[in-house]
This record gives C-alpha cells, sequence and structure tokens, in this order.
C-alpha cells in the first residue's frame, strides 16, 4: 500500500502575534512546527506502515525552510519526503495551494492520501477537500479513526458534533484526520541521524501537473482584508445549581443584559 | 539554530524536550518523593535511543557527534535531575570508558545491550577515604595465574546497584610505579562471586537515581577483562572525567534552564501588590541575570563540545564548563526559590527539588574546587 500524508509548517500559535500595520502573521521568531493534525494522519500511516507494510510519502508546500517538518517526519518513519516549492507557488490560498498539491499528487502512485482536518495558522480546513475535488477522490473528513481490511477497504471512524459516524471507503481515497485521533510518536534519535542522511526532493512548478493559472497569488481569489489578534474575553461566571434554579439565574442575566 | 547547533540538534532537542515533558515531568516529583529508581523510565529513554548516542551503530549506538548528546542530557535535566543523572553517568562513564579502551570483544559483549536502556554499567573510582584524592584509593587488584583477584570498595557509584546493572569498571592498584601506585581499570560482571552492590538510600537529591557502594571481596575475574593497558588506570580515569565533565555541566546548564523558565513562568503569574511579580525591577532584574548567565553558560559547555567534536583539546574548557554551569545552576535555583518565596520552600513546586537536586552539580566527578585545580593548572599556574 502506498500512502501519501501532507503535511504543513505552521508557526507556533501559542506564541503568535499580528503585525497590525499589515495584518499579516509575525513569522520572526515565531518556532514553527508540524502542524498537530497532520502529525496525527502521519501517526495514522505509520501505524499502517507498521501491520500492513504501507509505504509512506510525505509531501509538503512551502518554503525552503520547511524541510524541517519533512526530516522530522521521515525521523518518526515516513520512506520519501518531497518539498513543493517555487516562486511561481507563492502567495497561495487555500484553492491555489490544493492545486498545487493535487498537480504534484497527478505524479505519485497511492491508495491513499491523508492529510490533517486543518491548520492551526488558517483554521479553514479546506485544502484536503480541494485536493480530493481536483482528483476526483472519495474523501471523508474529521476521522478519529481508521482500520484497513489488507486488501482495498478502509473502515472510517469520522467524528461529528454529536457523535460519530462509521464508514467504508475503498481505495483510492482522501481522510482528513485529527490531531486527537492518534498520540504520535517521538522522533527516535536513529531516526533523526537517519533523515539527515537522506534526501528531501525538491519539487518545482516543472515537476507537477496543473495549470499554472491556478497557482500562486493569480490562482487564489482570496483576499485577506484584516486580520487582528481577538480580545481576551472577561471570564464568565460559574454558577453551580440545580436544573430549576439554574434556568432562573440564566433567565435573570439575560434580563440584566436586556438581551431578553 | 545558533553557531553551534545545526537542524539535526534542533530537532534531537525538540524530541527530547517533549518527552521529558510529557514522560518524565508527570512522575518526577513522586520519584523524588519516594526515593524510587524508575526502571520503565530508563528503558523508554533507551527506546528513544538516548543510551550510546555517541556510540558507533555497529555497537548498537546512535552514531550522533557529542554535542547531540550533551542536548539530550540539557533537556532532560531541564525537568528531573534524577532521570538526567542516570542519562549521563550511564552514557559517560558506563559506556564511555568500554567504547574508548575496550577490546573488540569487549565492545561487541557489552555495548550493545548498554545502548538499549535495558542494562546499566557502573564506574566504580570514588572510595570511603579516596574522593577528590583519587590516588589514595586502597582497592587492589593482584595477579593470581589467568585472574586478577580484586579486594577494597567503592562508594557513591551511580547505577552501579539497579537490578539491571550488569556490572562496573573497578579502578584498583595493580602495581607500583617507582614511589608511587600504578592503577588499572578492570571490567567487573554483577555477578562475580565476591562481588557485591548495594543502593545507597537518604540522599538529598538525584532521590529517583540509583546511587551503589560496592564491595569487593576476593573478587575474581579473568586477567582478560582488564580496560585498557595494564598500568593506564590513571590515563583512563582522567579522560573518562573530562568527557563526564561535559555531562555534569550539561545537567547543570538544563537545571538552571528549568529553573530559569519555571521562575518566570511563577513571576508572570504571581500578584502582589497588586500587580505581577515581574512587574516590580527587583524580580525583573533577577530573571534578567537568570537568562544572562544561563546563555553564558551554554555558549561556554557548546564551544567545549565543539572542540571535542572537532578533535581539538577541550578538557580546560570541559573543566571551565563543568565548574560553571554547576556554579550557574545553584545560583539561578537559589534565585529561583527567593522568586517562589514561601511556595518555592514546598515539595509542590519544582524548583523544591531543583533546589536540593543542583547541589551535587558542585560536588559531583570533581569539586569545583578540583575543577579550578584542573584550570589553573591548565594556564600555568
Amino acid at each position: 500500500m502506498k500512502i501519501i500524508v501532507c503535511i504543513k509548517q505552521v508557526p507556533d500559535t501559542t506564541e503568535i502575534k499580528i503585525n497590525p500595520a499589515t495584518g499579516t502573521l509575525i513569522r520572526e521568531g515565531v518556532p514553527s512546527i508540524m502542524n498537530p493534525d497532520d502529525k496525527g494522519g502521519l501517526e495514522m500511516a505509520l501505524e499502517l506502515k507498521e501491520k500492513h507494510n504501507a509505504h509512506i510519502t510525505v509531501l509538503t508546500m512551502g518554503p525552503p525552510q520547511a524541510d524541517s517538518i519533512l526530516r522530522e517526519a521521515m525521523s518518526m518513519g515516513a520512506d520519501r519526503a518531497i518539498l513543493l516549492t517555487d516562486k511561481r507557488f507563492a502567495g497561495a490560498d487555500t484553492l491555489a495551494t490544493s492545486h498545487a498539491l493535487a498537480g504534484a499528487l497527478r505524479k505519485l502512485d497511492f491508495d491513499l492520501i491523508i492529510t490533517g482536518r486543518q491548520a492551526i495558522d488558517g483554521d479553514t480546513a479546506q485544502v484536503g477537500p480541494q485536493i480530493a475535488e481536483h482528483l476526483g477522490l472519495p474523501q471523508v473528513t474529521y476521522l478519529r479513526d481508521l482500520s484497513f481490511d489488507g486488501n482495498k477497504t478502509f473502515t472510517l471512524t469520522r467524528e461529528t458534533e454529536e457523535g460519530y459516524q462509521l464508514l467504508e471507503a475503498d481505495a483510492p481515497c482522501l481522510v482528513t484526520v485529527l490531531a486527537s485521533a492518534r498520540k504520535a510518536r517521538y522522533m527516535r534519535v536513529r531516526g533523526i541521524v537517519e533523515a539527515y542522511s537522506r534526501d528531501v526532493e525538491i519539487w518545482g512548478f516543472e515537476q507537477i501537473e496543473v495549470n499554472e493559472e491556478f497557482l500562486g497569488l493569480k490562482g487564489s481569489p482570496t483576499q485577506v482584508k484584516k486580520a487582528f489578534a481577538k480580545d481576551m474575553k472577561s471570564p464568565g461566571s460559574v454558577y453551580e445549581a440545580e436544573p430549576e434554579e439554574a434556568v432562573g439565574i440564566i433567565i435573570s442575566k439575560l434580563k440584566e443584559k436586556f438581551i431578553i | 539554530m545558533d553557531i553551534f547547533c545545526n537542524e539535526q540538534h534542533d530537532l534531537i532537542r525538540q524530541s527530547v524536550r517533549q518527552f521529558a515533558e510529557t514522560e518524565i515531568k508527570p512522575l518526577a516529583q513522586e520519584l523524588d518523593e519516594k526515593e524510587q529508581f524508575s526502571y520503565p523510565l530508563t528503558k523508554r529513554m533507551g527506546e528513544l535511543g538516548l543510551f550510546g548516542m555517541y556510540i558507533a551503530p555497529e555497537y548498537g549506538g546512535q552514531g550522533t557527534d557529542y554535542l547531540s548528546y550533551i542536548i539530550a542530557v540539557e533537556e532532560i535535566a531541564r525537568v528531573d535531575g534524577s532521570q538526567a543523572a542516570t542519562l549521563a553517568a550511564h552514557n559517560s562513564l558506563g559506556i564511555g570508558p568500554i567504547n574508548r579502551y575496550g577490546t573488540e570483544e569487549q565492545k561487541i559483549q557489552y555495548l550493545p545491550r548498554l545502548c538499549t536502556g535495558e542494562a546499566l554499567w557502573g564506574f566504580g573510582l570514588t572510595e570511603p577515604d579516596a574522593g577528590s584524592d583519587s590516588r589514595g584509593s586502597r582497592t587492589v587488584a593482584l595477579p593470581d595465574g589467568d585472574d586478577w583477584v580484586i579486594n577494597g570498595s567503592k562508594i557513591f557509584i551511580t547505577n552501579a546497584a539497579t537490578k539491571i546493572t550488569l556490572g562496573s569498571t573497578i579502578q584498583a592498584v595493580t602495581g607500583t610505579q617507582g614511589d608511587d601506585k600504578s592503577f588499572s581499570t578492570i571490567i567487573v560482571p554483577q555477578d562475580t562471586p565476591g562481588y557485591s552492590a548495594a543502593e545507597m538510600h537518604r540522599k538529598m537529591m538525584w532521590r529517583a537515581s540509583n546511587t551503589g557502594q560496592l564491595f569487593l571481596d576476593g573478587c575474581r575475574v579473568p586477567k582478560s577483562n582488564l580496560l585498557g593497558k595494564e598500568g593506564e588506570g590513571s590515563k583512563i580515569m582522567l579522560s573518562t572525567l573530562d568527557s563526564g565533565r561535559l555531562a555534569i555541566a550539561a545537567m547543570g546548564l538544563g537545571l538552571a534552564q528549568g529553573a530559569y523558565e519555571m521562575s518566570l513562568a511563577y513571576a508572570k503569574e504571581r500578584q502582589q501588590f497588586g500587580k505581577p511579580l515581574i512587574k516590580f525591577q527587583a524580580i525583573a532584574f533577577k530573571l534578567a541575570d537568570m537568562a544572562t548567565k544561563v546563555e553564558t553558560a551554554r555558549n561556554l559547555l557548546y564551544k567545549a563540545c565543539w572542540l571535542k567534536d572537532n578533535q581539538q583539546p577541550y578538557a580546560k574548557e570541559a573543566a571551565m564548563s563543568k565548574l560553571y554551569c554547576s556554579e550557574v545552576a545553584k545560583w539561578v535555583a537559589d534565585e529561583g526559590v527567593q522568586i517562589h518565596g514561601g511556595y518555592g520552600l514546598m515539595k509542590d513546586y519544582d524548583i523544591e527539588r531543583f533546589y536540593r537536586d543542583q547541589r551535587l552539580l558542585q560536588i559531583g566527578e570533581g569539586t569545583s574546587e578540583i575543577q579550578r585545580l584542573v584550570i589553573s593548572r591548565h594556564i600555568g599556574c
């Protein structure tokens, strides 16, 4: 089985700052990490590697320094790493990003594509589903579990707001995974040493199969109007009360604020 | 990434830090309290590849440089001195001499198992009456046919009395050179008749690490257990301590880093007189000094590692690093308790454990006074 895991390097959002003039993220001095949902997805792939001898390719689009998350993925056990980097990819929104990734995926063999549900810097949850659309693949999102029958069928547990759905999908398909689905393994020292003795493949526009119109700033219909840090809300009040009393408290609070 | 660290070093730090915070931190306080050595944590550190990091892969090691190993010790010490002690002592003193001076047979026999975290090895140098004055040691090994017969005792030997200790390297008097004693180092497996190891308790610090007292009573091992050449014991011991000092320095650096971080976090959170402690210059300046000392200590230690990794003489810088990092650890932990106030005196706060744990660092593997002696000789005093 061949699995491709799409991963993204993101700023660690616990330490994020926004440039008030431009409304964009200040990336200098902010540590970069592998997006947590992607890491959950990679762990799922590694489990399939152990159980079903799967071959794992990790794929990312980003600036040259995104190399470090590919090394991290190889340290954890990924077999092959590809970095999509090209000036023509720059300034991409989710649509242009998914076109570039789909362009690379057209050049690769796979039975399963795994992406994270969403990246913690943009929180859109769009890139995975868009890739599936570009490639005409079935997609199942928000996975908290996955198993493989050893032949061609995946059994998938999809988280919903009320509970979960149990689904089946045949290869090839695309799934998006939650960080909480798996506790990612630690990079072992040997893995790190070996990751740096191997190569990360660098792919540019010439290596992928996509119309240039769809890429980068040109291919990006999204325009950021404004970005800002959310004001801290004042802390709420906690009441411990029986249901009837609680209803009374809520009604009186809502009246107090002239909401009802 | 900085002038000493490349991306590989950064990833090793990232991985070890995550492991230490997730797996060790939640247990450290309880293990300290119970004075309990953790076999599962030792095994897990082995699985991560922290034992034998700088050993060649053909002997079961990971094939990193020395700085990578130092970073790992630093990151474990940032969270817990006891686990860092198990790690540093086993790598520097247990594995180190066998790797450097062992014959091919000895290396193949011992190193692969010692690199797994499932087996430990001690280094028996200190004796009840021979601490800083290591040449005053009285343990004697006499040749008898094809064997050595060893009599004597050793004290304060880290990792020497666990259930998974395979043995220790024992330094013993094996003859005289002129008026002087000559020493050799001998491999003594744990199950050797006449050899016993007793766990030492009631320590003030590193309470979750294992410390052994060793008794050698007509203990007989084959001549082939000699490590290095006969009469080379002092040389082996000194070179082992040179590199071991880097690891003790790393423990000081990591402890100082951890104490500094927890003090900064506490000072941001703790309010007195209507504002957080960091808004008081008296506290802010302490934290500024902590950050400066930690940075200076790191630069000195990494420079010493760089020298070692680049096959340059590094003994002077190793002694300086051990001296400075352990003194910085003492100062930062002490001021850290001061910032924590009354809470810093309570076992519920990690700073209390750090304050105790740092105290060994100015004593073990050469006291601060011995480091100054080493440095003074290097600068021509």
